[in-house]
């Protein structure tokens, strides 16, 4: 699965420019799944339809991992060639200073600073801009509306990784591989590789409009509460995937969340439960599509998030493909 | 069950947003005195319908009452030593919480306290400083094995807070906000048991209001109603908070005007108030509403809505008050509005002539 | 011109219909069919020719920013607070026209020479604002207003000429849009048009919501009149979009990621009829079509609009050859949508 990752998280996507990660996934599923489409933002389904099985009523189950990561959009272009920008998504300013952004066609910018009014001046976007190194504006080849990515490479230290883009890429990695791994289920899964996660849940609105699913898991990373002074928060890395109680966005169905943890001690594995100050996944927004969906949250935990270095624990990343397996294969009890 | 001790009941009751079950099933047993057809959906709201009577000509059409039984609350969010750190569910004022008598609803129920600093160890200036959330911890008195058998995290919390009778048919207690209205909605059901009525009325406890009117969106969707009304609270009158900005508890519904509201089921409310002598209170609400109203009314292809606000002071804390007499008026003329819906309402509130 | 009587019409976000009457006497003649929703959105439709089974929706919306009248005091002046978002600081001493009888009233401010030297610098709160109508207490206020009235701001429309055609009036955000509108349904498609004038945008773009999920289209395009920030600026930064350069193009607001098939069309249509235009900013503002675009299953969405100054403040200036220019780009873009591969 590392080659996987490694391919994901290297692979250019901010929100709404989604086609390389897609064309990527749709390669490594080819002929794994019984119905292949993409949908009008871009979002890509896969269906695995059930067979069915004895004493197990088969249900509709979408389970999701967004391809998108934040990035920055090309807002104005100076007269000497430097160019201002906006963020895609959720952008610290604090981690942007020097920071490197790659655009789509593999040309690099540096993003610097105007000097600050004070030495403890907090560094805003509107005070930064990107200098790809062209010479003049005559010269500067990108234009307003280009969007370019955060760039570092996969790291590889064993049971540690590193990356950027791990939100949510190291899901679409779980999920991938779970659906590689699935023999057969007596449930229709849906496989829903999201777009415009970042700038607002936009994938998994319209497309659990049109899946009508009955119980749906989104897969995502959460942050933990481990490292120096860190916010109090119960969920560590490298002790199991977590299951989310509650985030920003959304409680998760209690029926879902006590399903997922009953599953996890049948099969003998590490969890935690999660509940996260800031942020939310696509399950807020399924959770409200139509009638209601009985909605959960799979969350990888993830140190850094939203910052160019994300990293993650090798033992979850493969015990979280382990629990949707077994959800999968098992009867849905909410 | 009679008004007061229904709210009683349901205020008493732990329903913490996304955790509604136990406050449901007294609302379920109360409306099944009106009505055998009720359902829960996959949110979790409850769903009764009282069929009315039509009279054979036009279309069957139908009226959604909301009221949402969620409560803001707490939940656990890690065991460290022996205490509890914590997090909010809906709009808590942290400045309420210090020294608060709570129920953690762990594999049992386990009363407790937010603790706090003596004053002779707080020097002058940390008096001055409302605690943040990650300074609080909840106490329930056991020691760190014991917790971790009792308690995990996710479990919700709620504030203990007995109901009480204060004069003038003043009542207070946690969580009025907005039980009282399913109270009101119990209360207009009793009414209809009496007057006749064309329309369906599809009366709904809806869940999870206090964390994104959830509830509501999506049970207005299954349902599909002509038109909507949603009863919640609205700011009662206290003393330093300008009048502007309030409306009089005990000064009977207030009906709100403003673009989340159709200007025609405001006109027929006030019309019916008036010819009830119900007294009523017009409250201007220039954009979001912040409640259930905001959420039907643009459900599937929109539908005419209307506020009606229960005045309640001191709102988000254990001690919300309000006005009985505010809840029985609101039950009154949510009855007689509900008995006057005809087809010619339809036709000015600009129904399609059949039903979608 | 048919500009200056949309702008004088009055149309705060929830009370649309003066401007509803507006636009329907100009378009009854022009469509099949027209109808008004529960939230008020005045849809309608142009038959096609029949060729084609696509479903185009064009949305514009007809409410402007406002105030509400939200109490009376004892004395007989009126508080109130804004419909939609208006910078506090834009509302000192402006005139108004309060409800359907248009009452008119004036928002004052204590003078200058009783201020201390510090109050002349701080920001005065709507809050501590009141209208004054020139009654003298709460009942004879109360004549002739009432709690919720909505007020509209006092502004003739006036040309200004120029080069540029500038005109000068209230709410071309967007009235201008509904002016496009307009003219778009003088033409003749293969598809089914769908014009939606729609209610509520300021306040959550409420209308093309439930606009959107009755019509459900193939494809949509917002009409705005947009953000033009072209003063001078000591910093060489964006000016969001240039008075005169043309219809924007919106390739990403906080609402939208405008579909770039639908941006690409635009551009290469402008481009070969020699029409000028330009991007807007990304990463400014919301529009409708970010409602639309996340209607039912997802719908490819694209924002066209026409630069204005000083929009969300009472009075606006936009350039009658953007207008006239933004006609002719959706004119010429929608001709080609029918062939437009939506495939993904």
């Amino acid at each position: 699965m590392k080659e996987l990752i490694k391919a994901l998280t290297e692979a250019f996507g901010p929100s709404g420019y989604e086609d390389a990660v897609r064309e990527l996934i749709k390669a490594r599923i080819a002929g794994h799944a019984d119905q292949v489409r993409t949908d009008a933002l871009g979002n890509l389904i896969a269906l695995k339809k059930g067979r069915p099985q004895n004493g197990v009523p088969s249900r509709r189950i979408m389970l999701t991992a967004h391809m998108d990561e934040i990035g920055v959009i090309i807002s104005h272009v100076d007269d000497k060639g430097f160019l201002r920008f906006s963020n895609i998504g959720g952008v610290f300013p604090i981690g942007l200073v020097g920071s490197r952004v790659v655009f789509a066609d593999g040309s690099i910018g540096v993003i610097g600073r105007e000097r600050p009014e004070s030495p403890t001046e907090f560094p805003t976007m509107e005070k930064m801009y990107i200098d790809t190194g062209a010479p003049d504006k005559q010269h500067q080849t990108h234009k307003v509306g280009d969007v370019a990515a955060f760039t570092r490479p996969f790291v590889d230290q064993g049971q540690r990784l590193v990356a950027k883009a791990f939100d949510d890429r190291i899901a679409c990695a779980v999920l991938v591989q779970t659906l590689l791994e699935l023999p057969t289920s007596p449930h229709d899964a849906y496989f829903v590789f999201t777009v415009q996660e970042e700038v607002g849940l936009r994938g998994a609105t319209t497309s659990a409009f049109s899946i009508e699913p009955d119980v749906a898991i989104a897969v995502d990373v959460t942050t933990t509460g481990d490292t120096p002074e860190a916010w109090p928060m119960a969920v560590s890395l490298g002790a199991g995937p977590a299951i989310k109680v509650k985030d920003r966005g959304m409680l998760a169905h209690v029926g879902v969340k006590t399903w997922m943890a009953k599953t996890a001690e049948k099969l003998g594995m590490p969890y935690q439960f999660e509940v996260l100050e800031a942020g939310s996944t696509d399950a807020m927004a399924i959770q409200t599509s139509r009638a209601g969906v009985a909605a959960g949250v799979l969350s990888i935990p993830s140190r850094y998030t939203h910052s160019p270095s994300e990293m993650v624990d090798y033992g979850d990343v493969q015990d979280s493909v382990k629990l949707l397996l077994g959800l999968l294969s098992g009867s849905v009890e909410i | 069950m009679q008004t007061k001790e229904f709210l009683k009941k349901l205020s008493e009751a732990s329903g913490v947003s996304g955790y509604e079950a136990p406050v449901r099933e007294l609302v379920r047993e109360e409306f099944l005195q009106y009505t055998q057809e009720l359902r829960v959906d996959p949110m979790g709201s409850l769903i009764a319908c009282k069929r009315g009577e039509p009279n054979g000509a036009g279309p069957r059409r139908s009226i959604m009452l909301a009221g949402h039984m969620d409560e803001i609350g707490l939940l656990v969010t890690k065991l460290e030593k022996g205490f509890l750190r914590f997090g909010t569910v809906g709009g808590f004022d942290l400045r309420v919480l210090l020294g608060q008598e709570v129920v953690v609803h762990g594999k049992k129920d386990l009363p407790g306290v937010i603790g706090t600093r003596p004053p002779h160890v707080l020097s002058a200036e940390e008096q001055e400083h409302i605690l943040p959330l990650d300074k609080l911890f909840i106490d329930v008195g056991l020691s760190p094995e014991e917790l971790a058998q009792w308690v995990r995290v996710g479990d919700i919390i709620t504030i203990q807070r007995g109901f009480t009778e204060l004069s003038n048919n003043l009542v207070s207690g946690k969580a009025f906000d907005d039980r009282a209205a399913v109270a009101c909605i119990a209360n207009c059901l009793q009414h209809l048991t009496t007057l006749r009525h064309t329309w369906d009325v599809y009366a709904v406890a809806t869940v999870q209001e206090e964390v994104g009117l959830k509830g509501a969106l999506t049970s207005a969707f299954g349902i599909a109603p002509d038109v909507g009304i949603a009863i919640d609270v609205g700011h009662g009158n206290m003393l330093g908070v300008p009048e502007v900005d309030t409306v009089n508890v005990g000064g009977g519904p207030a009906l709100a005007i403003g673009p989340n509201i159709h200007p025609t089921m405001y006109s027929r409310l006030v019309d019916v108030a008036k010819a009830n002598e119900i007294s009523y209170q017009p409250d201007a609400i220039p954009g979001r509403s912040g409640t259930d109203a905001w959420a039907m009314q643009v459900a599937r292809e929109g539908m005419p809505t209307a506020l009606i606000s229960i005045p309640l002071r001191y709102m988000h804390t254990s001690v919300e008050t309000i006005s009985l007499k505010d809840v029985e008026r609101i039950g009154r003329l949510l009855a007689l509005f509900i008995s006057g819906l005809n087809e010619e309402f339809a036709r000015d509130i600009g129904l399609p002539q059949a039903p979608a | 011109m048919l500009l200056k009587e949309l702008s004088e019409a009055f149309g705060v976000s929830g009370h649309e219909g003066a401007v509803r009457r507006v636009i329907v006497d100009a378009i009854k003649d022009l469509v099949d069919e027209h109808r008004v929703d529960a939230l008020g959105n005045l849809i309608a439709l142009k038959k096609g020719s029949g060729e084609s089974k696509r479903k185009v929706m064009v949305a514009a919306h007809m409410d402007e920013v406002g105030l509400m009248i939200v109490y009376v005091e004892r004395e007989g002046s009126l508080r109130f607070r804004p419909v939609g978002g208006i910078d506090d600081r834009v509302l000192l001493s402006k005139k108004v026209l309060i409800g359907d009888n248009k009452v008119p009233g004036v928002i004052g401010v204590k003078p200058i020479h009783l201020l201390e030297p510090k109050q002349r610098n701080q920001v005065m709160r709507v809050e501590e604002m009141s209208i004054d109508i020139g009654a003298a207490s709460k009942d004879e206020a109360e004549h002739s207003v009432k709690l919720g009235d909505y007020a509209a701001f006092d502004v003739p429309f006036t040309e200004l000429g120029g080069t540029l055609r500038t005109v000068k009036g209230k709410a071309f955000d967007d009235r201008a849009g509904c002016a496009v509108l307009i003219e778009l349904l003088r033409g003749s498609y293969p598809f089914d048009l769908y014009a939606a004038f729609t209610v509520q945008e300021e306040v959550g773009m409420r209308g093309a919501q439930v606009a959107a999920y009755s019509i459900a289209p193939d494809v949509a395009f917002a009409l705005e009149g947009t953000i033009c920030d072209d003063l001078p600026k000591k910093r060489d930064v964006s000016p969001t979009t240039t008075l005169g350069a043309g219809p924007a193009i919106t390739v990403m607001d906080r609402s939208v990621i405008a579909d770039p098939r639908l941006v690409n069309l635009l551009a290469e249509t402008a481009q070969k009829n020699g029409i000028p235009y330009q991007f807007k900013q990304p990463g400014i503002g919301g529009t409708d079509a970010g409602a639309i675009h996340l209607s039912r299953q997802g719908v490819p969405s694209v924002v066209v609009a026409v630069p204005s100054r000083y929009i969300h403040a009472p009075v606006c200036v936009l350039s009658l050859d953007d207008l006239d220019n933004a006609v002719r780009l959706m004119r010429e873009t929608l001709a080609q949508v029918q062939g437009l591969d939506l495939d993904r």
